[in-house]
């Protein structure tokens, strides 16, 4: 598998997503993932596969000895593995910048070259390529659609591609032109295609014109939380109402501000809190000013790992106004610690939750007027919770898995 | 003899408008009149009049000897008063041929049987009131909302007068006995039962196309039936005659056919205060539960099975005895029609049949904001700081007062007009 994010560090869903579907998937029998990444740090669990990170893999050749290799990369790779990884380089890499043993040096984040990084890491598929057994190819999002693809076209197995999310997703519709083409490329060569949600689904048959019979739905799961007691919710007289996720169009944070404005007129005992962090933090801050309700919205920056967790379980509702969101895992999270969830109809995982207020993005007033229900009805508030959690801990990633599978089997 | 009793049954709720928190305290009207009418409209079209047409012929075919009952909640009257007369006009037309009988039941469709009592006996009282005025003759069977029955229950059916009513084959109550007897109230044995026959109403009602029925083999199934077992009740919705059962899968002419092959079979059609004054009871049964004739378990669960239903129940509920003090009209208007049981039923996670809503929740929420608005309402013509009791006394007095007052009035006028004559 190519990937680009694997916990502990992540920036987005796609590392949590790739960590929780290869979870799932390594409970199957005959089931061996070397999964790839572009930075490792050695830190990352691998007790149910093997990571590989492409920073560690040679693609030009360099001389070096065992001992030098092991005090440098030891940690996460070794030495063995290396110089026989080194056999597999069968092109001129020269024309990249490596290092002394050979390797490119990858940020593992999303930099101003990202172009630049994706070629290389297409370099260290075709040197992986040549040189390990596999039977299957499973490319995690654009990033790694041209690794994947070499990596098929060198070694002639199956290439299956995940779409996590489209540049329409991403862009709310002003497209960049180099990222869909590299994604077209991906999608015409791939064997299959595995989407996330319908919504997304219907993205890639539509806009990338791909053919519905080889478009699959395999709809994210949610990790159970292992130390889930230890989320309280302490009685507060003031209730809470969240937003968690990067503050930019895509997520809507507008019209979560437009929907507190109304349910603030009607009740005061009612906090905003915006978590996250974004390109239009300051446009959001402005307008809430503007409406006048600064006093009773907050802003609490970036949150990481345990601290989303308990955001989301001190939180009395959550809220997701996503204009395009292909699957949206935070909803699930949040369920997980028992708080009411209030989505929008144009996130992918409204098409497997029942017991969560669906509104369409735009519908503030369908939004306030559930904020409201819920902050101001413990019947609702009561049902939200205890269904949603019996819901969200039915949704597994081995189920997931056992799909994914079917689709391999579908194409080997 | 065998007997056949139809009844059919007619109920639409009004429709609750979309309703935002916002509009609490502002809006005080929560109908769409619009999709209430449009729905109404359909049924008038679609089915009630062609089944109320293909029934007035029947009778006529058959000389009379085609029989049924039709119970119409209070609420739905006032729907094709107002969207569809001419339907209450052709009902008007059947009840001349002197072969229909209307049923009593709870004016508003309402739960109150299981909520309020005294509710529940206001409103069948309305309901009979209305039955009397519009066609002429009081009913004397009762058919609760959809066929909600208990022991509590029946006691409160018989005292208001009703000698029979009608219930569902719950397999819980009824066991291994057959329900083609005439049973009775577990204690009061004036008031019989008579017990819907589950299987043959299901067949018509969902089954017929599927099972490509003819009236022939419908009648030589009952006709096959044990010697003593006589009485076959068939409920079922009116809307089964051309909506659930469209026109096309030839649902009229089964009707049409149906009295002669009855009477090929030497099988007759009854009214249900017939049937109670023809047979005498097989036995008593006891309903300890209430029973209904929905889902599998014909249990509340469909309207009082989840936390959210509870919730608006009791909150509804809860202002009941305030409300019947009240006297603004159009309050008590949107008391009845609040108390539907189909709000609730929408509400439900599992069975929320004929829903406008696209989840429970959102019924919830709509509902619950219309409710807090009535609440208010409510609490504006009686103060909740005073209780009902002192609030009862206080209003005794007042009317007392008037009346007082009144006599006081007789007596100086009296008084004037004597010494008016005196001076004379």
């Amino acid at each position: 598998m190519f990937g680009w994010e694997f916990p502990p560090h992540i920036l987005g869903g796609l590392g949590t997503a790739s960590y929780g579907l290869t979870k799932g998937m390594a409970l199957q029998e005959n089931m061996e993932i070397t999964f790839v990444i572009p930075k490792s740090h050695g830190d990352e669990d691998q007790s149910f596969l093997k990571i590989i990170g492409a920073c560690n893999v040679p693609v030009v050749w360099k001389d070096s000895d065992w001992d030098h290799v092991n005090q440098r990369i030891g940690s996460q790779m070794h030495p063995d593995e290396y110089f026989w990884l080194r056999n597999g380089i069968k092109y001129d890499y020269h024309r990249i910048y490596t290092n002394d043993l050979g390797c490119i040096d990858f940020s593992g984040r999303y930099p101003d070259n990202l172009i630049e990084e994706i070629s290389n890491y297409e370099a260290v598929a075709s040197v992986l390529a040549h040189q390990m057994e596999f039977d299957i190819i499973h490319s995690h999002d654009w990033l790694t659609y041209p690794a994947g693809v070499f990596a098929k076209q060198i070694s002639g197995k199956p290439l299956v591609i995940h779409v996590h999310a489209t540049d329409f997703d991403r862009s709310g519709g002003k497209v960049n032109p180099v990222v869909y083409g590299i994604e077209k490329r991906g999608m015409d060569a791939a064997d299959h295609i595995m989407t996330v949600s319908d919504l997304t689904r219907k993205i890639v048959i539509e806009k990338y014109h791909q053919d519905p019979r080889k478009v699959t739905t395999v709809h994210n799961a949610v990790d159970p939380l292992e130390d889930i007691d230890l989320f309280k919710k302490t009685p507060r007289k003031e209730k809470i109402v969240t937003f968690l996720g990067r503050i930019t169009m895509q997520k809507g944070p507008e019209y979560f501000v437009e929907a507190a404005y109304r349910v603030l007129q009607k009740t005061k005992n009612v906090r905003f809190v915006m978590a996250g962090n974004g390109d239009m933090m300051n446009a959001i801050i402005d307008l809430a000013a503007k409406r006048g309700i600064a006093d009773r919205f907050h802003f609490t920056g970036f949150l990481k790992g345990r601290q989303v967790h308990e955001m989301l379980a001190i939180s009395d509702v959550y809220v997701m106004p996503s204009v395009s969101e292909p699957f949206g895992i935070s909803p699930l999270e949040a369920m997980q610690v028992g708080t009411p969830t209030i989505i929008s109809k144009q996130s992918g995982c409204a098409e497997i939750l029942t017991h969560t207020i669906k509104t369409d993005y735009w519908d503030i007033d369908a939004m306030a007027d559930a904020i409201y229900a819920i902050v101001k009805n413990p019947a609702m508030y009561n049902s939200l919770r205890e269904l949603g959690l019996e819901e969200v801990n039915n949704i597994r990633w081995s189920d997931a898995g056992l799909k994914v599978r079917k689709i391999y089997e579908s194409v080997m | 003899m065998k007997n056949i009793c139809f009844y059919f049954q007619i109920h639409l709720p009004f429709r609750l408008k979309r309703y935002r928190f916002f509009e609490i305290g502002t809006d005080h009207y929560y109908y769409d009149d619009f999709q209430t009418g449009d729905r109404i409209r359909n049924m008038v079209e679609q089915s009630y009049l062609n089944a109320n047409r293909t029934i007035s012929e029947m009778i006529r075919s058959s000389n009379g000897n085609f029989r049924c009952a039709f119970t119409i909640s209070g609420v739905a009257l006032e729907q094709l008063e107002q969207y569809a007369p001419e339907v209450i006009d052709s009902f008007k037309e059947l009840t001349k041929t002197g072969c229909v009988e209307f049923l009593a039941e709870p004016y508003a469709h309402s739960l109150a049987s299981i909520f309020d009592a005294s509710e529940f006996e206001r409103q069948v009282k309305m309901h009979a009131d209305k039955i009397e005025a519009l066609f002429g003759k009081k009913p004397t069977a009762f058919f609760n909302t959809e066929l909600i029955y208990s022991d509590q229950i029946g006691e409160l059916v018989s005292k208001m007068g009703y000698k029979t009513i009608m219930i569902d084959e719950a397999k819980q109550i009824l066991g291994w006995k057959s329900p083609n007897y005439v049973y009775s109230h577990s204690d009061i044995s004036k008031l019989k039962l008579l017990v819907r026959n589950h299987k043959l109403s299901d067949v018509i009602a969902f089954e017929f196309s599927n099972l490509s029925l003819t009236a022939e083999k419908f009648t030589s199934w009952i006709a096959n039936f044990p010697e003593d077992e006589k009485v076959i009740n068939l409920g079922m919705g009116y809307e089964v005659f051309g909506i659930t059962q469209p026109a096309h899968t030839g649902i009229f002419e089964f009707l049409k056919a149906l009295p002669y092959h009855a009477m090929e079979q030497q099988i007759t059609f009854s009214l249900p205060s017939e049937l109670s004054k023809k047979f005498e009871s097989a036995g008593p049964l006891s309903v300890n539960h209430p029973i209904s004739w929905v889902g599998n378990n014909n249990d509340l669960t469909p309207w009082t099975g989840n936390d959210l239903q509870q919730e608006a129940l009791n909150k509804l509920y809860a202002v009941s005895e305030r409300v019947q003090m009240c006297t603004d009209k159009p309050l008590l208007l949107d008391w009845l029609i609040l108390q539907s049981s189909d709000h609730f039923r929408y509400m439900s996670h599992k069975d929320a049949y004929g829903t406008n809503y696209d989840t429970p929740y959102e019924a919830f929420m709509n509902y619950m904001n219309v409710l807090a608005d009535f609440l208010e309402r409510v609490d504006a013509q009686y103060p909740t700081t005073i209780e009902n009791e002192e609030l009862n006394e206080l209003l005794k007095t007042i009317n007392q007062q008037e009346k007082e007052i009144e006599s006081l009035e007789n007596e100086l006028t009296k008084v004037r007009s004597r010494k008016a004559k005196k001076e004379n």
